[in-house]
């Protein structure tokens, strides 16, 4: 029976955690601790957390003062608005100086659900990974959530956490191993396809490899938690060894992690690709299950895609 | 403590006139709000700043911000008179691969504690920094030079009301009011008026000042490390391009470098005004 948690809650408890380990850590909210999942380490340290209420360029701004005075802070929001208004600080103050701030995004994606587009985060991939000193990373389920946070506090320098708020199934083990920042993982090898996915995506790209090979197609499936920097070492092998890619993501196609791969491919070594995500549209109300069918990011959307991506290979 | 302001005097003109040299050396720069602030500077760097020139980066020493970033012909010639850098390091500002950047980078130079120029953001910077040495148990204060415009920034306002909700004690806050931004008047822009109640009323002690008269501004730097429950703001009231005639109170030396003719002439009146 497959295990379904949200990555925030992995970053909450990652947070507690690391509140015993390190007096370093300190935790900032905008008003949003019990979506967050801050609220745990907030109980448990609360001369650690401050609540900076709904300010989020002040919260990052103060993060930023808190980092240069010898701290570790994780900032945290919805990822629409600590990467949407607070972009300029994060660009200007935090990512310039690479000062040692870490960013807890929540409530990526379009399975935020029925909140809405407002609040849907489909940009920030694309924000963040822009900024030059900025690690993005998207984990795909509450294990690797707890493991990249466990990580980015032992990193020195900006790192962006983009969660979810919805349950997801857990499909990665960090029982026996840490998260490594930079590196993708094969979760299936195959020889037709490479099928690179992030965040939840990642589990409907194994489903779709499954039903690929019913049809005689062997898709590989590469799990890139961190968006930046790229795992370009496994792309290439794999451009080489599959020749076509698909790339798969919570976000909009444009400036993603499917435009990340194709700017490395496109100049390295020029592979097919066809690209899973949003097409240039906002999101709507809906349960999450919906407007993922609805707006095709499942593993029948990821087949269709296969399909294409096979009909251009030379 | 230094209560000759003469000696204060000297380094103040000395700072003005590194200021005007380094921006007609760049041939840009800001000069007015640089001007307008070097008394301020002057008073708290040699009278009240906890700080080594020679250590710049010792734990226990206080924390200078400039959230008004484009005074950083102030904040550099306030760095050489101090000695953290060389006068003749002035000679590159906001040239390539110079330590001078146009705008203060974090850490870019001795001295230099904060990025500052994207307005708010220092100010935003500070609560974070008071925040965390207050956490450590430093002893260390936080002073940070705001600008009047900058005050239409939202984010002020957000790092203000932080500030009194956290009653940051070690946070002590300079406006350099000086009543003129890039377009012009402040208030005709977008005013601020009445800012000293804006600021009690985010929970700040509030000190009104004249910016260029000494034994105030030194009265008010000491005044605000005697209190121990709220933040500080002191409301200088300043001449843009002080001490210099046709710049003072004159909007349009905001962000401009003076020519040859009229750097000379600068020099000559701040010489003839010294303090002999």
């Amino acid at each position: 029976m497959a295990d379904f948690k949200a990555t925030r809650n992995g970053y909450g408890e990652a947070l507690v955690e690391l509140g015993a380990k390190n007096s370093k850590v300190v935790v900032l909210d905008a008003d949003l601790s019990k979506s967050t999942m801050t609220y745990m380490f907030g109980e448990k340290y609360p001369e650690r957390f401050f609540n900076m209420g709904i300010a989020e360029q002040n919260l990052i701004g103060t993060a930023a003062g808190l980092s240069a005075a010898g701290f570790i802070p994780f900032a945290s929001s919805f990822g629409i608005f600590a990467s949407g208004r607070a972009y300029e600080q994060i660009r200007n103050i935090v990512c310039y100086a690479k000062l040692n701030v870490k960013i807890g995004g929540t409530h990526g994606g379009i399975t935020v659900g029925e909140d809405g587009a407002t609040h849907q985060g489909l940009e920030e991939i694309a924000l963040m990974r822009v900024i030059p000193n900025m690690t993005v990373i998207v984990p795909a389920d509450f294990d690797e959530a707890k493991a990249a946070t466990m990580a980015a506090c032992e990193y020195n320098g900006p790192v962006y956490l983009r969660l979810g708020r919805d349950k997801v199934e857990t499909i990665t083990d960090y029982s026996n191993r840490p998260f490594e920042i930079g590196k993708g993982y094969v979760l299936a090898d195959g020889s037709d396809v490479t099928i690179a996915a992030t965040g939840l995506m990642s589990a409907f790209a194994l489903q779709a490899r499954s039903a690929l090979a019913a049809k005689g197609v062997s898709a590989a499936v590469i799990h890139l938690p961190t968006i930046k920097p790229l795992d370009t070492k496994l792309l290439y092998e794999y451009a080489q060894k599959t020749r076509a890619f698909v790339t798969c993501e919570e976000h909009q196609i444009a400036c993603g992690m499917g435009s990340a791969v194709c700017e490395f491919l496109s100049q390295n070594i020029p592979t097919p690709v066809k690209m899973v995500g949003v097409n240039d549209v906002f999101g709507e109300s809906g349960t999450p299950k919906e407007l993922l069918e609805a707006y095709g990011l499942n593993a029948n959307g990821i087949i269709k895609a296969v399909d294409e991506v096979v009909k251009l290979k030379k | 403590m230094n209560n000759n302001f003469d000696a204060l005097k000297k380094h103040a003109s000395s700072i003005r006139k590194n200021i005007l040299k380094a921006v007609y050396t760049a041939n840009s720069g800001h000069p007015g709000g640089s001007l307008s602030s070097a008394d301020i500077m002057s008073v708290l760097y040699f009278n009240h700043l906890k700080h080594d020139p020679k250590n710049p980066w010792a734990e226990g020493r206080d924390r200078v911000i400039f959230s008004k970033g484009h005074a950083s012909p102030l904040l550099y010639s306030v760095l050489a008179e101090t000695g953290y850098i060389e006068a003749s390091e002035l000679d590159g500002f906001r040239k390539l691969h110079s330590r001078l950047q146009g705008h203060p980078v974090y850490h870019k130079c001795p001295g230099v504690e904060a990025t500052g120029g994207p307005l708010g953001q220092g100010f935003s910077f500070s609560i974070g920094m008071a925040l965390g040495l207050r956490l450590a148990k430093s002893g260390s204060r936080v002073y940070t030079l705001l600008g009047d415009g900058e005050c239409q920034e939202g984010l002020v306002w957000e790092a203000a009301m932080a500030a009194g909700h956290y009653k940051l004690s070690n946070l002590c806050a300079i406006l350099d009011y000086n009543g003129l931004q890039i377009d012009g008047d402040v208030e005709k822009i977008m005013g601020i008026a009445p800012i000293a109640d804006k600021f009690r009323a985010f929970n700040f002690n509030v000190l009104e000042i004249d910016g260029h008269d000494y034994a105030q501004i030194d009265s008010a730097f000491g005044f605000a490390k005697a209190k121990t429950c709220k933040p500080t703001m002191i409301i200088a009231h300043t001449v843009k391009g002080k001490g210099v005639s046709f710049m003072e109170n004159n909007y349009t030396w905001h962000g401009k470098a003076p020519n040859k003719e009229q750097y000379e002439q600068a020099i000559a009146e701040l010489e003839k005004a010294e303090v002999k």
